[in-house]
């Protein structure tokens, strides 16, 4: 038995009167049994959500595996910094929630607030940073569908529900004076790899295939460029995106979800209903917190990282 | 080694079934807000059967809908202008596709495991109720909620018909394989609410699965190890375990194709650099592994029925227990057999047909041992027997074509014809079906304490059975000789002027679903008169051992008065048929004598 | 009873006449399983209704407690079952890779799936919806799909492969005697996928070669007005829309040509040559308002499209006799250059 479970044994059977344990259900016999009931019930749930995943992280390496250089082109869009921060942020959080499980089984209660406080600070941070990233890439034009210039809106195949888009995505491959104009190189802004072999990989706005700037028509040197790819690469960019917006997309719900969850825990912790006997929301949450951690550290690798 | 497995205690509390008291699940609380707010395994159980019993009548009613749009063959050359011909076909195709995707995804996938093993697995356990009595209820919600955007398509559909612009589109015409890029592209309709139904249904399955597995592991009593529990339960275990593990793909997959229709997030569609072979194999990765969350737990029923009605210990538990474990496993690694031929590699084609023979052999396994337990048995024909031998009969014609369609040459021919339609149906409906209703007579007695009618449901039996291979057998012919499915017209003359006879199958076919329409009606029509003037049912009517018969009919709201002690479940040796009134009651002295004679050999 | 049974396991009531080089083994194969198949359906039922007979419960009867498990008989029907299988598989996959690896020296034929015709294209250039074939000649076909899913069915030859957009299957069959075989498509592919069939005509080298000739001839030299009659036929535009006025899923084409429409969103135009062209070839840019989005484009050569203008112009009652004039082509000159036709202010 862990360490855990004997503090549940001992306990209760020192106070075990009948069901006088506010927290037994009347189908569990102990609450020992309680207890590793519900940590099987979210170790299967957590399976599920790995499996879930899977199915993405399937996704993503069918269509590098088969077409190695639009990842590697496509990628380069990717802020690597801000995802490297929100790599530091969610582990540091998944930190503080595993103490705050240790906290409550010590029955420490201001600790566990606190440390919860920080988790979902953590979480919030990196939602913060996400939508950083998130509306940087609908400025750039490089969101979903045909927020994205790389979108290739073949009107003859598109959905057929009217749903406002088909009109700009039929004209989104023209060239548009009047926008490029617009999207400008902005002076300041600062590539912070500058002078670094990781140099130019924040594209100024304007360098997409809609209006390719000066810069990359005087051949500037960069790892890829648009013009590298084949002609049905070219067509096979916007999948990158797709899969990128899909994976961090539905991480960053789960996300949210786990906010929800440990704000929940806080509510309940703060009413003192958590203590050596009794902890298993906060150990359940703990774990789902976790699993969210464990998905980005390998979505940051495989969407970031590419070399 | 042979005979009693398991410790047979006389010193704790008698297995004699607790006296039926007037307070049981049924009404021990009273009003609409019980029923919805209800923690109670059993009652979930009921309400879940409602809903799943409307929606086989739904799917049924698509599916004569079908049939009898196929009495005429429906050409230009009998006649037929293009517009005539457009909008049938348009017909046909959303009442095909209703058909299955309600059947599949609200009927087939929860039933045995919704209705029998919610109300079952607790008692058969000796528990209280299941694992996670909130999350179960919870699961019955999602159903609601993803049965009610199943209805939103009906209900678009039948707009769109009066003359309503819908948007969005009307009613669902993809199939319900939705096979990009159609699905995602050419539609007309409402694939965006039906892939959000699907989605929450499959939270419904996944919530179940988790569920059943968290009780079989921590809710056993004592005495029931792993290998002294009903096979009911292994089959529902091993069920449980691909509703946890393939239910999330196919999760993501409806997910991928929402956003594919709906924002332009796709990875299937080709005009967008996507794949649609990739959905194929998303969509099947999750549907293989889904046709055994539907004939698993039925054959677990069928050992239940075997025993109960053979008055026989069953023939190799630990084998049939393991083959549903091995059918569970391997079910994973199938999925490509239904993409022969979509394209891809002959390596890949060899991989699927060895490991899809594979799969084969334990099913093989529990027909024999089934067989092998009415060797020298005690047989009694009542009503669920007869469903369970059909079910053998039945799932061994289905699984035996499973061979035509594993073998990579034959295959080729006769994929995506009526030779598969008829494949499948003879599994999921010749055998789930089967073995579902002969489940609901065999513990109809124990969810309302009331009987049936034999003889009325025998009546309803053959009518079932004979229009049931009425139906299907004449499409394996319809199938070999190249009828293709999802056909909503089909030629009369081949291209060299001979007869097709086409016609005659399917006419043939047809007739049989309106006679097996009828015996179905007839088995509502059993229950509907069991449950208002049937007679009152004894705690156990069949003489089975498994613990649910230890407590009155129907159970009182925490199932038993005193927990009972298990034993070996298929060791009926202790029980004594006394009249109809009192049923089969245990007989101590004449269990305890029969130990001893054990003891001395 | 025997008969039946018998009756019932010739191949030939199962399956169609087979007529290309691999349908004899297939066939064989089908029979191989099928006895198996029925060989294991008898033993089980017979054995079900056996003991169902010999071991009903007879009241005052007791039984012997028989024995509940025996791994003598475990194995026995594990084994067996196991060793089938692995001969069907191996005899499948083995007869499979006949089926798929091409012999070279194929006469290569493409065949283009889309909602909902088949068309076959020849290394002459030629296409049309029939699939002609020379006998005992091997044949590739290059399968392609300009929309969904199709799946190419020749149920004769034993052949089946997915039509999928974005790919390039291939099947390959040898046809073995002269006749008109069935083709079907067998993947769902939407409103019509049912009348999706055509017919393979397998006929002697001289009588094919003779056909081709004919077909060259004809294409080359047919008026447009009836070459583009043809096309309304052969590329599927007859199932949408008609010729006597009754309207369907699109417009009839009864006096259509220079009629003005009203747009779903946008000035109204005049049914002209740049406005067919667009609706041929980007259905979705310009609906006439009351119609759905339902149009799905064709990849038509200019000729072709000229072609069906003419047979548009020769059965509306708008058209003008400036209209008459020969086109040699779509116009790609903008609307207003056109000649002015009845009526209408509105036209750009």
């Amino acid at each position: 038995m862990s360490s855990t479970e004997q503090t549940l044994a001992a306990d209760s059977h020192a106070g075990h009167n009948g069901h006088h344990d506010p927290h037994l259900a009347h189908h569990f016999d102990t609450p020992e049994q309680q207890y590793t009931s519900g940590k099987l019930g979210m170790w299967m749930f957590l399976g599920t959500e790995v499996l879930m995943f899977g199915g993405l992280f399937c996704a993503y390496a069918v269509y590098r595996h088969n077409h190695p250089e639009v990842f590697e082109y496509a990628h380069q869009y990717l802020d690597r910094k801000l995802g490297a921060i929100n790599t530091l942020v969610l582990i540091t959080s998944s930190l503080t929630m595993a103490w705050g499980v240790r906290a409550a089984q010590m029955g420490k209660r201001g600790l566990l607030v606190a440390l919860l406080l920080l988790t979902i600070l953590g979480g919030a941070g990196f939602m913060f940073i996400k939508t950083i990233e998130y509306s940087t890439k609908w400025r750039e034009h490089i969101f979903i569908g045909s927020g994205n210039v790389f979108y290739e809106s073949n009107p003859e195949t598109k959905p057929q529900s009217v749903n406002g888009l088909e009109e700009e995505a039929l004209h989104i491959n023209e060239a548009k004076p009047e926008t490029v104009a617009t999207v400008k190189v902005e002076p300041d802004v600062v590539d912070p790899n500058a002078g670094t072999p990781d140099a130019a990989l924040i594209k100024p706005p304007n360098i997409t295939p809609a209006g390719l700037s000066e810069k990359v028509k005087a051949g500037v040197t960069e790892r890829m460029s648009y013009n590298s790819l084949v002609k049905q690469d070219q067509t096979r960019v916007y999948t990158f995106f797709a899969i990128y917006f899909f994976m961090t997309g539905l991480h960053g719900v789960h996300v949210l979800v786990g906010m929800g969850l440990i704000t929940w825990i806080l509510v309940r912790a703060a009413r003192n209903e958590f203590g050596p006997t009794y902890f298993t929301p906060v150990d359940l949450v703990g774990l789902y917190w976790h699993l969210v951690d464990l998905i980005w550290i390998f979505l940051f690798p495989l969407l970031y990282l590419i070399h | 080694m042979s005979a009693v497995t398991g410790p047979i205690s006389y010193h704790g509390p008698t297995p004699q079934p607790q006296r039926a008291s007037s307070d049981n699940y049924l009404n021990h609380t009273r009003g609409v807000m019980s029923w919805a707010f209800t923690l109670d395994h059993k009652r979930i159980g009921l309400m879940y059967m409602i809903g799943i019993l409307a929606s086989f009548l739904l799917a049924g009613l698509f599916a004569i809908m079908v049939r009898t749009m196929l009495w005429h063959p429906l050409t230009a050359e009998a006649g037929a202008s293009q517009g005539a011909l457009n909008s049938a076909h348009d017909l046909y195709n959303h009442m095909f596709t209703l058909h299955g995707a309600v059947m599949v995804f609200m009927f087939i996938i929860p039933s045995v495991p919704a209705i029998l093993g919610n109300f079952i697995l607790p008692m058969q356990l000796g528990a209280k109720d299941v694992a996670f009595p909130r999350l179960n209820l919870l699961s019955f919600y999602c159903w609601v909620v993803g049965g009610v955007f199943f209805v939103y398509l009906l209900l678009s559909g039948v707009l769109h018909a009066m003359g309503f612009n819908v948007p969005g589109g009307y009613g669902l015409d993809t199939g319900w394989t939705f096979y990009t890029p159609y699905s995602d592209a050419k539609a007309q309709g409402s694939v965006v609410a039906a892939t959000i139904g699907v989605f929450i249904l499959g939270f419904s399955s996944i919530l179940t699965g988790l569920n059943f597995i968290a009780s079989i592991h921590m809710l056993r009593p004592r005495g029931m190890g792993w290998f002294k529990m009903p096979l009911f339960l292994w089959a529902l275990y091993s069920t449980s375990l691909i509703q946890i593990l393939a239910t999330p793909v196919l999760a993501i997959t409806v997910m991928l194709l929402c956003a594919e229709r709906a924002i332009g997030i796709g990875i299937f569609d080709p005009a967008r650099g996507g794949d649609p072979v990739l959905f194929q194999h998303f969509f099947w990765f999750y549907s293989h592994p889904a046709v055994y969350i539907m004939v698993l737990p039925s054959m677990g029923i069928i050992s239940e029925l075997i025993v109960a009605f053979s008055r026989k210990h069953i023939f190799g538990y630990s084998f049939i227990a393991m083959s549903s474990l091995a059918i569970a496993l391997l079910s994973f690694f199938v999925w490509g057999h239904h993409m022969f031929i979509s394209g891809q590699s002959a390596v890949t084609d060899a991989i699927f047909s060895l490991i899809t023979f594979a799969v084969a052999i334990p099913s093989a396994v529990k027909v024999f041992n089934w067989l092998a337990t009415l060797f020298r048995a005690d047989i009694r024909l009542k009503v669920p027997m007869m469903y369970a031998l059909g079910f053998i009969m039945l799932f061994t014609i289905g699984g035996l074509t499973g061979l035509f369609l594993g073998t990579l040459a034959v295959d080729v021919p006769l994929t995506n014809t009526y030779f598969i339609v008829a494949h499948f149906h003879y599994v999921m409906m010749g055998s789930t079906l089967f073995a579902f209703i002969g489940g609901m007579y065999y513990w109809w007695p124990k969810m309302f304490g009331k009987m049936y009618n034999e003889t009325f449901a025998h009546v309803a039996f053959w009518f079932v059975f004979v229009g049931f291979n009425l139906t299907f057998f004449p499409q394996f012919i319809a199938g070999t000789k190249g009828m293709p499915r999802r056909y909503a017209s089909y030629p009369v003359l081949s291209s060299d002027g001979r007869p097709t006879h086409f016609v005659t199958y399917h006419r043939l076919s047809t007739t049989g679903a309106y006679t097996m329409g009828t015996g179905l009606f007839l088995v509502l029509g059993t229950w509907i008169q069991s449950l208002r003037r049937g007679k009152q049912a004894p705690p156990n009517p069949w003489g089975a051992n498994t613990l649910e018969w230890r407590c009155p009919s129907p159970p009182p709201h925490d199932n038993f008065t005193e927990t009972p002690v298990a034993d070996d479940p298929y060791d009926l040796s202790g029980w004594k048929y006394v009249s109809e009134e009192v049923g089969w009651v245990y007989d101590r002295e004449q269990a305890a004598a029969d130990v001893a004679a054990h003891v001395a050999h | 009873m025997l008969h039946a049974i018998l009756a019932a396991s010739d191949p030939t009531f199962w399956l169609p006449r087979g007529a290309s080089t691999v349908s004899g083994d297939v066939d064989m194969l089908f029979n191989i399983v099928m006895w198996i198949c029925i060989f294991f359906f008898v033993l089980v039922t017979v054995l079900l209704l056996l003991f169902v007979v010999m071991y009903r419960h007879r009241p005052g009867v007791k039984r012997s407690t028989a024995a509940e498990h025996s791994t003598l008989l475990e194995l026995t029907w594990t084994l067996i079952p196991s060793i089938i299988v692995v001969f069907l598989y191996y005899y499948g996959f083995r007869q499979y890779m006949n089926m798929v690896i091409e012999p070279p020296n194929a006469y290569e034929i493409t065949a283009t799936g889309k909602m909902w015709q088949w068309s076959f294209t020849y290394p002459t250039g030629v296409e049309t919806n029939e699939l002609h074939v020379p006998v005992n000649v091997p044949v590739r076909v290059i399968l392609q799909s300009n929309d969904v899913i199709h799946s190419l069915y020749i149920p004769a030859f034993r052949v089946k492969k997915d039509v999928v957009p974005g790919r390039f299957n291939r099947l390959w069959f040898q046809a073995t005697d002269n006749g008109q075989y069935d083709i079907y498509c067998t993947d769902y592919c939407g409103t019509n996928h049912s009348t999706m069939r055509s017919t393979a005509v397998v006929e002697s080298q001289a009588d094919f070669d003779k056909w081709m000739k004919i077909t060259i001839d004809t294409n080359n030299n047919l008026p447009p007005v009836q070459k583009g009659k043809k096309l309304y036929m052969t590329q599927g535009c007859a199932q949408c829309h008609t010729l006597d006025g009754t309207r369907l899923v699109g417009p009839s084409w009864k006096d259509m040509w220079g009629r003005t429409e009203q747009l779903e969103s946008g000035p109204d135009i005049v049914v002209n040559a740049p406005y067919v062209t667009e609706s041929i070839l980007l259905p979705q840019a310009k609906i006439v308002k009351g119609y759905p989005p339902s149009m799905p484009p064709f990849q038509l050569k200019p000729a072709d499209i000229s072609a069906l203008m003419e047979f548009m112009k020769s059965i509306s009652s708008h058209t003008s006799a400036a209209d008459m004039m020969p086109t040699t082509g779509p116009a790609t000159q903008p609307a207003a250059t056109e000649p002015a036709l009845t009526g209408s202010t509105t036209q750009k």
